[in-house]
């Protein structure tokens, strides 16, 4: 009887090996995927898409590394994308040589973290910058002046995402440092110096801008361009601040993971989303762009005009993608945001 | 022939505890000897620990060496970290205590019927996740708020108070959530607690001030005190209710630890900093089962 047991156990697991073929991990941050784009994909390629959720970059490189998680696809930012493949985390699927890469918009094929797109695809791509509501405050809004400087009206009601690498960036930049991961301590002391003496103002270093922005709870917010749409749309006083001084541009693009099992799958849907049509649905869902070239015809009409997703051309030039720093500088970086926080 | 029953009745007392000795050695000394381990490891690149030795992460714990001067001091921000955590935690022990002691004494006072009812009316809390009931709490007092449109509404205030994201916050949310812990203790030491003696010192002329500080506190003391470490102890471990309330501005310790298994990168940190936490935690048992002791040969 137990033999019977066991032997039907090896036969089920044989079973679900073989049916894996129909089958697709994907992990990605949380509330991030179009679930009308997976059901779209599961019905073209007869194919059951499993997602599973993360919060970080690093949470996910952390069980990406450890193994043993059965994903097949990953999500990580530019400034991770590098270090996923200098671990040899990834598999060289060549999207470059696939049938929609002609779809790619030549800006974001020859980029730092994957020069020439061999290993990922572009999913989507944004900027943090400074949510404000206009009818509390009415000056230049495209400046960080707006958290690390901040105009008497606001003071007092301002949010700070807790992101630190954000943060990090805009007030380097906002001293005068071209690069996130400067070493110049000089300019580091600098940015302390304006983040200590900010923080008097700030009302909270939290998330969920999107609801406490548009309810009028926080009148101004370090936040991400999507995030502040969405709060736009909800209420037109909240605008999208591009600050001049220099602000963090990130694009989270899809890998599959050396150890995918379902490699034939994951190539397909990373295809799969270099098409216009396929594009448009992903950011239609978080209001982010994509960096597909002709999505723009498939995306509802408020996305085409919106400021959140076109920047002036003036401050586009302001926007710098940041890369993961070096464990020496990421140390500054923790004790300056320490002692932010303590 | 005894003998041979008692020893069978010793070893199957093991075997019977066997499955919860067996999941307490791996589930709680496993994680804790990893958590040991990694404190005296150097930091990875990214993430995770290189196997190198080192007490490096010890001294952080303390000291720092400033990021542009190189001179050594000691760490004020981690202390002050540490030193919020534990006010804090006391506050909110001294809270519930104050708000728990009259209901715990109204529940024990009802007909024996009743008390079932009320008591069961306390752990309604525990059927929702902490983090729901720390959201509930913040759609009360946030700035659009049910309170502030209550006060507003009835004309005791102008302009809407701004409670959300101070230690004010928080102390609401944990002594919210913690109250169940200190009432339940104390409940059950009221419980035992013969209303006769009461009834007597008043026949012999004692005051209600005299009645509760020399009749009923020592008696319902051993609760007092089981009440307090159970309110303390995740009190000062305290994650989603400093990050929700008190909107990340100032961190408590679990936050701080969080910090450095994430956006920090600084796994042995934050390791070391866990022990200090269960060091602080065990400090306090001490001090419970000391004064426990001592009351019971009091008695």
């Amino acid at each position: 009887m137990k033999k019977t047991l066991i032997l039907s156990a090896v036969a089920a697991l044989i079973a679900g090996a073989a049916h894996a073929e129909g089958e697709l991990n994907i992990y990605n941050w949380g509330n991030y995927t179009n679930p009308d784009l997976i059901k779209k994909f599961e019905e073209a390629y007869d194919v059951k898409v499993t997602i599973t959720d993360y919060d970080s970059n690093t949470t996910a490189l952390t069980k990406v590394e450890a193994g043993g998680h059965g994903f097949d696809i990953v999500v990580p930012s530019n400034g991770y994308v590098k270090i996923f493949i200098d671990k040899g985390l990834l598999l060289e699927t060549r999207p470059d040589q696939m049938e929609n890469f002609k779809n790619m918009d030549p800006t974001w094929v020859n980029v730092g973290w994957d020069m020439g797109r061999h290993y990922t695809v572009p999913w989507q791509w944004g900027s943090t910058g400074v949510a404000v509501n206009t009818s509390t405050y009415s000056g230049d809004i495209n400046t960080s002046a707006i958290f690390l400087d901040p105009p008497a009206e606001l003071a007092g009601k301002i949010n700070v995402v807790p992101e630190m690498a954000d943060v990090m960036a805009m007030a380097i930049y906002y001293v005068g440092g071209t690069d996130s991961c400067t070493e110049d301590k000089e300019i580091l002391k600098k940015a302390r110096d304006v983040l200590v003496a900010a923080k008097p103002s700030w009302l909270s270093m939290d998330y969920g801008t999107t609801d406490k922005l548009s309810s009028g709870e926080w009148v101004a917010s370090v936040n991400w361009n999507g995030s502040t749409f969405r709060a736009r749309l909800a209420n037109p006083t909240v605008q999208y601040g591009y600050p001049v001084e220099g602000y963090p541009l990130w694009m989270d693009s899809v890998a599959v993971l050396a150890d995918a099992k379902n490699v034939e799958n994951a190539k397909l849907f990373q295809n799969f989303i270099m098409d216009p049509e396929n594009a448009a649905m992903i950011s239609a869902f978080a209001r982010y762009s994509n960096g597909i070239m002709g999505s723009d015809a498939f995306m509802p009409a408020d996305m085409k005009t919106a400021p959140e997703i076109n920047p002036p051309a003036e401050l586009a030039a302001a926007g710098k993608f940041a890369e993961a720093c070096p464990k020496a500088v990421q140390d500054i970086h923790t004790a300056i945001w320490t002692e932010l926080q303590k | 022939m005894s003998t041979s029953l008692e020893k069978q009745r010793a070893r199957d007392g093991w075997l019977l505890s066997a499955p919860a000795l067996v999941l307490l050695v791996f589930a709680a000394a496993g994680p804790l000897l990893i958590v040991a381990t990694y404190a005296f490891l150097t930091p990875g690149d990214y993430s995770g620990v290189v196997w190198d030795f080192t007490l490096k992460a010890w001294f952080q714990v303390l000291f720092e060496r400033d990021i542009f001067d190189d001179s050594i001091s000691m760490a004020d921000a981690h202390l002050s970290i540490f030193w919020r955590s534990i006010r804090l935690s006391l506050l909110t022990t001294i809270l519930t205590f104050l708000f728990g002691l009259p209901t715990a004494w109204f529940i024990a006072t009802r007909p024996a019927k009743q008390r079932a009812a009320w008591l069961f009316l306390i752990t309604i809390p525990f059927w929702t996740n902490l983090l729901i009931r720390t959201f509930a709490i913040m759609e009360v007092i946030r700035y659009d708020g049910l309170l502030n449109k209550a006060l507003l509404g009835i004309g005791l205030i102008e302009t809407p108070l701004r409670i959300m994201y101070t230690d004010t916050a928080v102390l609401i949310g944990m002594t919210y959530v913690y109250l169940p812990l200190m009432v339940l203790p104390m409940f059950a030491a009221i419980d035992r607690l013969d209303i006769r003696l009461i009834e007597a010192s008043y026949d012999l002329y004692a005051t209600r001030l005299k009645v509760l500080t020399k009749i009923i506190l020592p008696i319902v003391r051993p609760g007092i005190i089981a009440g307090s470490i159970l309110v303390f102890v995740p009190s000062i471990g305290a994650y989603v209710t400093p990050r929700v309330l008190g909107g990340g501005k100032k961190m408590m310790v679990g936050n701080f630890i969080e910090l450095q298994f994430g956006a920090g990168r600084n796994w042995p940190l934050g390791a070391a900093l866990s022990l200090i936490l269960l060091l602080i935690v065990s400090v306090a048992l001490i001090f419970y089962v000391r004064v426990s002791t001592r009351s019971d040969s009091d008695g």
